[in-house]
């Protein structure tokens, strides 16, 4: 059965690292509730429309425990699509 | 040589705008509304679903609510086209150095030079369709062809999110039946004249003698002529983007009507936040300040000054206001509405001549105090920060979108 899941903007604090060249990874992303996620692995950086939940931002898609997900930046303030459970 | 040229419409901008921001609006029938509470709002623009209803922009939203029941009216959130278009110049930029704006949504492309790189003009077009659905969630249509005015109809001809290519050897089958009035400056006028004469087509334009265009229309018809048969040389002018904004005003018709100098301050004071904010949005510094008071014999007065140094500061604008008002009116009847207009804007950069008198200091430390507000206001909303004068009842009519002069030359 297609159920249809609803998603929305959730803002997210992200703690970055920056090389010297100026490249800037995300390192952990951190929660409202201050829960804490290591992202592993980075896979790809590109602009993209966050098709789930509106707005647009630079995409990382990033691993984070074994789990492949994006990660938007837009206009300095960092956002993921998350599932509206109980929506 | 013959050229590439890409025309990029960016369909139904602002309501696509709203709608790519806010997937809840998505298949609803949605348009952009200016001045929402107010009984003389009207539709700035609409996406696809509002008009199968037949949604009109520039109508009044009452009369668009009564042809689509369920049309959602959004109000416009200039500074959120400002940023798309923005970025959509950036991907174009990424072709050509030679893009030349056409208002906020279109763009001319000469991709002549970089076909060795990318493909052919379609080729191109697609590319950055693509490109602009999947980065920016909106589509363009685009025209490709071997002059300014062959691409600009192209993008016209299929919309949304399409490409039209109009070649030299085919370009008589393809649009020379259209009418006249699709080409890029025919006008009304000129459309009017051209029918006199049993001149309907494209083709015909083409086709008719140029002695007796010139006659009727001067150098203007034998341009058109010229356009018609795919003559245009005009070339593709890189120009910086500036949204070509002379003034910013507010204006309200108090609830009720205003009775001391006081209460004038109170709604001066409210008008300048969103002014303030409005320029540096623009990027702008206003020059001088003008302010137009309507008493409540509904008549008309207006005074402007000038400013002793540019800026975009609220409270200095708001001060100069009451300052000019001060002077000025002589109070014989209560006052019924105030407009209130930041004028002889210039860009924040530009440099500038100081006055001896002015206090420059002062300005920059006013303006970096409201930066400092307007970053409050970004994250916790409009209303999180504000004098606290504005807190009381000040007699300002409930939940406006004030009158928004509309930034001149903004193509909907
Ligand atoms: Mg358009």
């Amino acid at each position: 059965m297609a159920e249809s899941v609803k998603y929305r903007k959730v803002y997210v604090g992200v703690e970055l690292s920056v090389s010297p060249q100026g490249d800037v990874r995300p390192r952990t992303i951190i929660f409202e509730d201050g829960n804490k996620y290591q992202i592993d692995r980075l896979r790809q950086k590109c602009r993209a429309h966050a098709t789930k939940v509106g707005g647009t931002g630079i995409r990382y898609t990033v691993i984070i425990c074994n789990k492949e997900t994006y990660l938007y930046e837009d206009d300095g303030r960092w956002f993921v699509e998350a599932k509206d459970i109980g929506g | 040589m013959e050229r590439t040229i890409l025309h990029c419409d960016m369909n139904n901008f602002y309501a696509s705008v709203e709608c790519m921001l806010d997937m809840s609006l998505k298949g609803k029938a949605v348009a952009v509304g200016g001045d929402v509470e107010n009984r003389h709002g009207i539709i700035l623009a609409k996406n696809y679903e509002a008009k199968k209803y037949g949604v009109q922009t520039g109508e009044a939203l009452w009369q668009a609510r009564q042809k689509c029941r369920n049309l959602v009216i959004v109000p416009p959130h200039y500074e959120q086209y400002i940023k798309y278009s923005k970025l959509a110049r950036q991907i174009y930029a990424e072709y050509t150095d030679l893009v030349e704006p056409y208002g906020m949504d279109e763009c001319w492309l000469d991709v002549s030079g970089s076909i060795g790189i990318y493909g052919d003009g379609e080729k191109i077009a697609n590319k950055i369709r693509e490109r602009m659905k999947f980065e920016l969630g909106l589509t363009i249509s685009a025209g490709v062809s071997f002059n300014k005015i062959f691409a600009k109809l192209g993008s016209d001809m299929k919309k949304p999110d399409a490409v039209t290519v109009i070649s030299k050897d085919s370009f008589r089958e393809q649009i020379w039946q259209l009418p006249a009035s699709d080409l890029l400056g025919v006008g009304r006028a000129t459309q009017k004249v051209l029918t006199l004469y049993g001149i309907k087509t494209i083709g015909d334009l083409a086709n008719a003698s140029p002695d007796l265009i010139e006659r009727r229309l001067g150098k203007c018809g034998l341009m058109c002529i010229r356009y018609a048969k795919g003559e245009d040389i005009s070339r593709v002018m890189p120009t910086d983007f500036e949204p070509p904004v002379k003034s910013v005003g507010h204006g309200i018709t108090a609830k009720q009507d205003l009775e001391n100098p006081a209460e004038v301050w109170n709604i001066m004071l409210s008008l300048t936040q969103d002014i303030g904010h409005k320029l540096r949005v623009y990027g702008k510094r206003a020059g001088g300040v003008q302010i137009d008071i309507r008493n409540n014999q509904l008549r008309h007065k207006q005074w402007q000054c000038r400013l002793s140094n540019r800026t975009n500061s609220s409270a200095i604008i708001a001060k100069t206001a009451f300052e000019l008002f001060v002077k000025n009116y002589k109070w014989e009847y209560p006052i019924r509405s105030v407009t209130v207009r930041a004028i002889n804007l210039h860009s924040a950069i530009e440099a500038e001549q100081l006055d001896f008198f002015g206090n420059a200091e002062e300005t920059a430390k006013r303006e970096r105090l409201e930066t400092a507000i307007e970053k409050i206001r970004d994250r916790f909303g409009k209303h999180s920060i504000q004098p606290a004068t504005l807190y009381r009842d000040i007699k300002m009519p409930n939940d406006r979108e004030v009158e928004l002069t509309m930034p001149t030359g903004l193509i909907i």
